[in-house]
């Protein structure tokens, strides 16, 4: 009997799959050579025609965004454009799985060296298409997965995803992979669990496996033992699910009738797609890193953004903190390399000492707050000065814009509670407009254990008792002074921390998208 | 003889003439039986309007000014027709800046 083996990953889509490890396998050459060039040329011809026969199938059952990109990659592969060079390689002698490899490889390294974003992501679907026709090549081969199966591997094409029947359970276990990828969005809509950044593992896999993408693990050669606890936990989680979704549509109110606000925090104007606007109380929390990939966006390309968002939510307010680049969060041309980045220029320090980056956002705000009920607010405050000099900041550019004649207005001011100093001794900011208490940083710097390091992992508890009498004390402040304070850090989503920021004084939480129901479902559990 | 045409237009999409527009540029380019061909100066380098591979190699931003020309039969609806396209956003908005 092996021994459990046990791997700890990032939930990417919650939920609980048991079934047989299917190894992710990148396509590796197993092809075989034909007799004549006519022939590789037919192997080639019959394998595009097949992965362009199973593009069209995929697009008729998928819409959305899913679909146009399968449209991209079909129209990719009836370009003779980018079939011409591989067919002009088997004429002279290369067989044809090696001459499609080589010319597609020539034509993901243009996208893959691009300068812009947009282009340089493309590159994954390129490497898509690319294995689809290998795949078709070398098909006689290639070992289908079984029914509800565990997809284990490096990373998984989004047309792999689209193409597995989920009907019967299964999941999706990576050693890489990333919870923002296109892949991690079709799980969640579609519901099936996916865990990601599972690291290498010690040799090839194989066997039942257990997939808790609930907590974000997956044992191997579980012991019966294991396999009883893992059952239990999924059939509680499937009627934890199921009892929150009828939550979901109501306003949230704990069981001794407090009204309890809940926002959504989102990372890009396109995640207000798929929700209701009537299922939450505003956003709570909107990122705009990532405006800001490898350069600098102009001042209209944020406005457009800011205002898609502010018009999506009508009259409930929509919070956009100003960027929040350094630290983890790199921006080339921008931030700065140190040695110990979470301590340094990040967040509202980078931003006043970058001021021409910052006074594009400015404006760019200034003008989108006429479009809805805007708030803006400021990330990493340590002291009063660097609210005060944004705020100037912010009134220098509002006359600059007034002078020109372009319409604009200030928006409420707000600052994070993140740093301890202002956790500590919030008096000195009783003149901002809300609080917003980022309960990720704030636990790290107070706990002083990285939240993405897994040796420190037990330290970095939001329900430490010296997290919860900092956010008590920051709730009872702005209760006396009359400023919002809310709070938007990942504790806001967890039903395992709401009762104790409830109990805290907190009144208005903000959550991912994926966990409205969650979190709704829990507050009402709340006795307070 | 041949008819032939050009025009130039400001590419306001989010994204350039990237995945999602570039498919609907060239299925519409393709409708038309004229050789038609994009450039991002009037110089050149000019690529096939009806190749994906060649629109998307071409790695126009937003803000790019395209150049569009055209040869052949309804040369001149085929330029007037893409450039309605690009000017009308490629019928899409903001909302798609990020998977596009």
């Amino acid at each position: 009997m092996p021994e459990p083996l046990k791997l700890k990953g990032i939930p990417a889509s919650a939920g609980y799959a048991e079934g047989p490890l299917f190894n992710l396998e990148p396509v590796v050459a197993r092809y075989r050579s034909k007799a004549t060039a006519a022939d590789e040329r037919l192997a080639l011809e019959t394998a595009i025609g097949t992965a362009t026969g199973r593009l069209a199938k995929l697009i008729q059952a998928t819409e959305g965004d899913a679909a146009d990109i399968l449209e991209f990659q079909l129209a990719m592969l009836e370009d003779d454009a980018l079939t011409g060079p591989a067919f002009a390689a088997i004429a002279a002698g290369q067989p044809a799985d090696a001459a499609w490899r080589q010319a597609l490889d020539a034509e993901i390294v243009g996208y893959e060296t691009s300068d812009q974003d947009y282009f340089r992501a493309r590159a994954a679907d390129m490497r898509d298409i690319r294995d689809q026709v290998l795949r078709a090549l070398t098909e006689d081969s290639a070992a289908a997965a079984p029914a509800g199966a565990i997809f284990y591997g490096d990373d998984i094409a989004p047309t792999r995803f689209l193409e597995t029947d989920w009907s019967a359970g299964g999941g999706i276990a990576l050693k890489a992979g990333s919870a923002a990828s296109h892949v991690a969005m079709l799980a969640r809509s579609r519901g099936v669990p996916m865990v990601v950044g599972l690291g290498a593992s010690p040799a090839h896999l194989a066997g039942v496996a257990l997939l808790d993408a609930e907590h974000g693990g997956i044992v191997l050669a579980p012991t019966r033992a294991e396999v009883e606890a893992f059952r239990q936990s999924s059939s509680s989680f499937a009627a934890r699910r199921d009892r929150a979704e009828t939550f979901l549509t109501r306003p949230a109110v704990t069981k001794a009738g407090t009204a309890v606000r809940v926002q959504v925090n989102i990372a890009d104007p396109s995640d207000v797609d798929g929700i209701d606007v009537s299922t939450c109380d505003g956003v709570g929390l909107m990122r705009t890193e990532f405006l800001f990939g490898k350069t600098l966006p102009d001042e209209e390309t944020q406005y457009r953004a800011y205002r898609k968002v502010l018009e999506w939510a009508g009259n409930k307010p929509v919070t956009i903190r100003t960027v929040d680049a350094g630290g983890d969060k790199p921006v080339p041309g921008f931030t700065v390399e140190e040695g110990n980045p979470f301590l340094g220029l990040r967040g509202i320090r980078l931003s006043l000492a970058r001021p021409e980056v910052f006074r594009v956002q400015i404006r760019a705000l200034l003008r989108a707050a006429l479009h809805g009920n805007l708030k803006v607010m400021f990330p990493m405050v340590a002291v009063w000065d660097e609210y005060q000099r944004a705020a100037v900041l912010f009134a220098e550019e509002q006359a600059a814009l007034a002078t020109r004649g372009v319409a604009q207005k200030i928006p409420p001011l707000g600052i994070m509670v993140e740093v301890p100093s202002v956790a500590i001794a919030p008096e000195a900011f009783a003149e901002v407009a809300f609080f917003s208490i980022g309960s990720n940083d704030l636990t790290q710097y107070v706990m002083a254990a990285a939240r993405d390091n897994a040796s420190v992992a037990h330290l970095n508890s939001v329900r430490n008792p010296a997290v919860l009498r900092l956010i008590a004390s920051v709730a009872a402040f702005g209760r006396a002074q009359r400023i919002p304070v809310s709070l938007c850090g990942d504790a806001g989503g967890d039903p395992a921390a709401i009762p104790a920021l409830i109990e805290a004084g907190l009144r208005d939480l903000s959550v991912v998208p994926a966990q409205l129901a969650m979190a709704k479902a829990a507050i009402a559990d709340v006795s307070i | 003889m041949s008819a032939s045409a050009e025009a130039t237009v400001l590419i306001t999409h989010e994204v350039g003439l990237h995945a999602r527009p570039s498919v609907k540029f060239t299925k519409l380019a393709k409708t038309f039986s004229a050789e038609v061909e994009v450039a991002l100066a009037a110089n050149g380098p000019w690529f096939d309007a009806k190749s994906i591979v060649k629109v998307m190699a071409a790695k126009a931003p937003k803000g790019t000014v395209l150049h569009i020309r055209a040869k052949g039969d309804g040369a001149g609806e085929a330029v007037g027709a893409l450039v309605e396209l690009v000017r009308r956003d490629f019928d899409e908005g903001v909302d798609h800046a990020r998977t596009a």
